[in-house]
């Protein structure tokens, strides 16, 4: 019975947040008169959050294994400009900026996660400073300019759909079959872990609930499908982040390595002391933050069409906020990615949704603290409680 | 001289799963010494921390009547305005203040919350002269050993005009000269009207200073016995604490002991901080297969620093010596060679070192042996559940599934659980470090079954235990360490207590050649 109300309770954890980014849509649904679903706006919501969900990945590991980083908004304003003025400035094939963005990204979350996990600064210090340097050194590099456009296949990236090979006219219908695909794996997936979870004898949900809760989400899928596919189609980023949210899920619940961020997060000491090697674990969290931040300020660089000195500024806020929206702790140990994604689309949503209402910047900016303050409030009294 | 200061009246606390209280009664008189002794888990830091209100007044049922009138303290603040200071075994000091800052830390000497910073170091100079503490009030508390730490406690105490002052294992890690200063402090007190309530397992200072005894045992009072009548033996002390048949206590064992697996040879180590003090100093061991090696000493003599410094380097620095398993010299750079090496390390603080207290069964299991439940990148989740299951059964951890947070058990089957995630990395040496600490007696018990389960298929054990009588009842031969060395070697055939003891308290060459 424990157990049960156990399992209830950490349910309603999980889903409390789920309920919520319901409940906000539903509520900004109405009050926009509709506009919130309309097509257009629900594939621009996309492209607006997209690069915040891609760093809510890499910083949710970072938070997991019990740091922080305050400078992925400079870190993606300052690949954003390096690709720019490659592109721009040295005239370079736009694949070689996105790989050499990539790397840059990559090495300089390496070099801030060098200073944390091997030099012991704290990851705030450490990260601030970087905070400061990049985005110095993207007003240096920008010389303060905004530089743009950039070649049309760059710019794909962003604003780029996938190619419909049906051709039905006023349906992309490329988008409703790799909807029903998607829809398809997933129930097959969660049936396999029931039967699993049946097999090896833990508790499961009835099968009424199990049956609702996969309708709902395949409701949800193919409705959100048919409204894009309705408009253009699937846009190439959501691809992308879709693809990554299945890699850092696989990775932070099915394999040795995300068993051990969380561990490392948990308890640094008692993993270090089972073998895990916390450092190189942190290096890594924060390298591929780092990779993550550049490829978020190269989406973003497209999707403006400019790389812009003020580019990205703030963005870290929304990324950690989404975090620890989505559940996760701030002394590490625990919070998973769906939570972080759910996390950024309650942002995400509210932003939208009050910018078509017209709520004005300074009002959303502290409508936005609140919502943070609350569902961080609500966790830590659920957990309290537990 | 006669009159009650303290009386505790059929207090009862229980854990979730353990009642660590049984109706306990205890009572001190004015101006006396009144030790409490009893073994480890007996209860006897449970009684005083209800006594002090750390567990407030509703999270125990029974009376405490303090000079007369019954009190319900609400937390240490309150039993601290009545006199009642109780000084714990870990130091609360804070390190990088000054003694003065330390002393007088939220019993500030200040007006409308300005310190007074002139009347805060002339009070506490004197509070050190009465102490017998000669350093300056500003001396930063990093800068001072442990005996001097425990007399800034005491000073502290003072401070708070203390009528009755409780010491947890205030000696544990003093040295002789530190512990008779410390002793004779309570004396003066005593003379001064000030009580005091002494925990203790070094029996020799019980018998020299307290007036009364009570003796706790399994979490009930078995006894008081009054010092000021007859004449208290550390023998009759021990009756009381023990009271149970003494073959009950360690399952039988039927040792089948094999060739040399694991060699230490002149293992010598530093201090990671202190430059050039060796806290292993030229130490030699072997452990055989299937064979139950102890390690005996006092707190501070090295014995975790060995074991740290062996698994992995995790200790020390400028480790020097080689390590041998099968003869052969051993990689011991990092805690994953050691594992893959097959060493295995149960430490002695599982809470804060051994467990990802908010990770369940399972996961806690499997850390040290990711490998074995995956392809080197993916978990195999089935097969870890399998797995665990079959640790949950051999050695009967408690839990509602492996998928319980490990947090909820109790001490004993977090134990098993720490014991589980080492079995299943599969290590020839096994070092267990305090495996029983904190552990019920029935729990205890089962440890040491499984210690010897696993001896008996081979694998070879090594164990480091304060408790004398835990070394003496499940090792087949024991080291004696003591200040970094091993100072004696002894089969279980022909160890005692006393030889033990006598092992430790052989004078230091190095102390006679200074004094010479």
């Amino acid at each position: 019975m424990k157990t049960i109300l156990d399992g209830l309770r950490q349910n309603m954890r999980r889903y409390g947040m789920l309920i919520a980014l319901i409940a906000i849509m539903i509520f900004f649904q109405i009050v926009t008169d509709g506009t919130l679903m309309r097509p257009v706006n629900i594939t621009n919501l996309v492209l607006q959050n997209s690069y915040i969900i891609i760093m809510a990945l890499g910083m949710l590991l970072v938070i997991v294994a019990g740091q922080i980083d305050l400078s992925v908004g400079s870190v993606a304003a300052f690949i954003g400009a390096l690709a720019a003025v490659m592109m721009v400035n040295l005239d370079l094939h736009w694949t070689l900026a996105l790989l050499g963005g990539l790397a840059a990204g990559a090495l300089i979350g390496a070099a801030q996660g060098y200073f944390v996990a091997y030099q012991g600064i704290p990851s705030f210090i450490a990260t601030l400073a970087g905070m400061l340097i990049f985005r110095g050194l993207t007003l240096v590099m920008l010389q303060g300019q905004s530089v743009g456009p950039f070649p049309p296949a760059f710019q794909k990236l962003s604003s780029g759909f996938i190619p419909d090979i049906f051709g039905y006219e006023g349906l992309h219908l490329t988008t409703i079959v790799l909807g029903a695909i998607f829809s398809v794996l997933l129930v097959y997936m969660d049936l396999r872990s029931r039967r699993n979870r049946i097999k090896y004898g833990f508790d499961v949900s009835s099968i009424q609930l199990f049956i609702i809760k996969n309708l709902a989400v395949v409701a949800a899928i193919m409705y959100i499908c048919f409204l894009m596919a309705s408009y253009k189609g699937l846009p190439n980023v959501l691809i992308i982040v879709f693809l990554l949210i299945l890699v850092y899920t696989f990775v932070t619940t099915q394999t040795v390595v995300g068993r051990r961020i969380y561990a490392l997060g948990g308890n640094a000491k008692a993993a270090k002391l089972s073998g895990v090697n916390t450092e190189r674990l942190t290096f890594y969290t924060f390298a591929n933050l780092g990779l993550l931040a550049a490829l978020a300020g190269l989406i973003f660089a497209a999707r403006l069409n400019v790389a812009s000195p003020k580019a990205g500024t703030g963005f870290e806020l929304d990324v950690i906020a989404a975090v620890f929206i989505g559940g996760a702790s701030a002394t590490g140990g625990v919070g998973t990615v769906l939570g972080a994604v759910i996390g950024a689309l309650v942002m995400g949503v509210m932003n939208n949704g009050m910018s078509i209402v017209g709520v004005g910047i300074d009002w959303q900016q502290a409508i936005k603290g609140f919502v943070l303050l609350l569902a961080v409030f609500f966790d830590v009294r659920n957990r309290n409680k537990a | 001289m006669s009159d009650t200061i303290l009386e505790m009246r059929d207090i009862t606390k229980e854990f979730p799963g353990v009642k660590a209280l049984d109706n306990v009664n205890f009572s001190v008189k004015a101006g006396e010494i009144h030790a409490l002794v009893g073994e480890n888990g007996a209860g006897k830091s449970t009684l005083m921390k209800v006594l002090s209100g750390v567990y407030p007044t509703g999270a125990y049922t029974g009376d405490i009547i303090y000079k007369g009138e019954e009190v319900h303290f609400r937390d240490i603040t309150d039993s601290e305005k009545l006199g009642i200071v109780i000084i714990h075994q870990e130091l609360a000091l804070i390190p990088l203040l000054s003694i003065a800052e330390n002393v007088f830390l939220g019993n500030e000497e200040a007006r409308n919350g300005v310190i007074d910073w002139n009347a805060t170091t002339s009070c506490t100079r004197e509070l050190l002269q009465k102490v017998g503490l000669h350093e300056s009030p500003e001396t930063l508390i990093t800068s001072l050993g442990v005996g001097k730490q425990q007399l800034v406690e005491i000073a502290k105490a003072l401070s708070k005009d203390v009528e009755l002052l409780i010491l947890d294992e205030p000696t544990a890690s003093l040295n002789e000269t530190d512990t008779e200063a410390l002793l004779d402090l309570l004396l003066q007190f005593k003379a001064q009207g000030i009580s005091s309530i002494l925990i203790s397992h070094k029996l020799n200072e019980v018998t020299q200073v307290a007036d009364a005894i009570t003796i706790l045992r399994d979490g009930a009072t078995i006894e008081t016995l009054d010092c000021r009548r007859d004449e208290i033996t550390e023998s009759r002390i021990i009756q009381g604490m023990v009271g149970r048949d003494l073959t009950h206590r360690f399952p039988e064992r039927d040792a089948d002991i094999g060739e040399v697996v694991f060699q230490l040879k002149d293992w010598t180590v530093y201090h990671p901080v202190h430059e050039g003090r060796k806290v292993i100093d030229n130490v030699n061991l072997t452990v055989r297969q299937g064979e139950v090696v102890g390690i005996s000493g006092l707190m501070g003599s090295g014995r975790t620093e060995l074991a740290m410094s062996v698994f992995g380097r995790s200790y020390g620095r400028h480790i020097t010596g080689t390590a041998l398993m099968h003869g052969e010299p051993l990689d011991l750079s990092t805690i994953p060679k050691a594992i893959s090496n097959g060493i295995a390390y149960v430490t002695e603080d599982r809470k804060n070192l051994g467990l990802v207290l908010m990770q369940d069964v399972k996961n806690n299991i499997t850390l040290a042996n990711l490998n074995g439940v995956s392809n080197g990148m993916v978990i195999n989740e089935p097969r870890e559940v399998v797995l665990t299951n079959a640790y949950r059964d051999k050695l009967n951890i408690k839990c509602s599934s492996v998928l319980q947070q490990t947090l909820n058990l109790s001490g004993g089957n977090q134990q098993k659980v720490v014991l589980s995630k080492w079995l299943f990395s599969e290590p020839d040496l096994l070092i267990l470090d305090e495996p029983t600490r904190g552990i019920d007696v029935g729990a205890k018990y089962e440890i040491y079954s499984i210690i010897n389960q696993l001896a008996a298929e081979g694998k070879s054990i090594l164990i480091i235990s304060s408790e004398l009588p835990e070394i003496l009842g499940i090792s087949d031969r024991i080291y004696v360490m003591n200040e970094g060395r091993i100072v004696g070697e002894m089969q279980q055939a022909n160890a005692s207590q006393e030889k033990i003891m006598a092992c430790i308290m052989q004078q230091d060459p190095r102390k006679e050649v200074a004094e010479a």
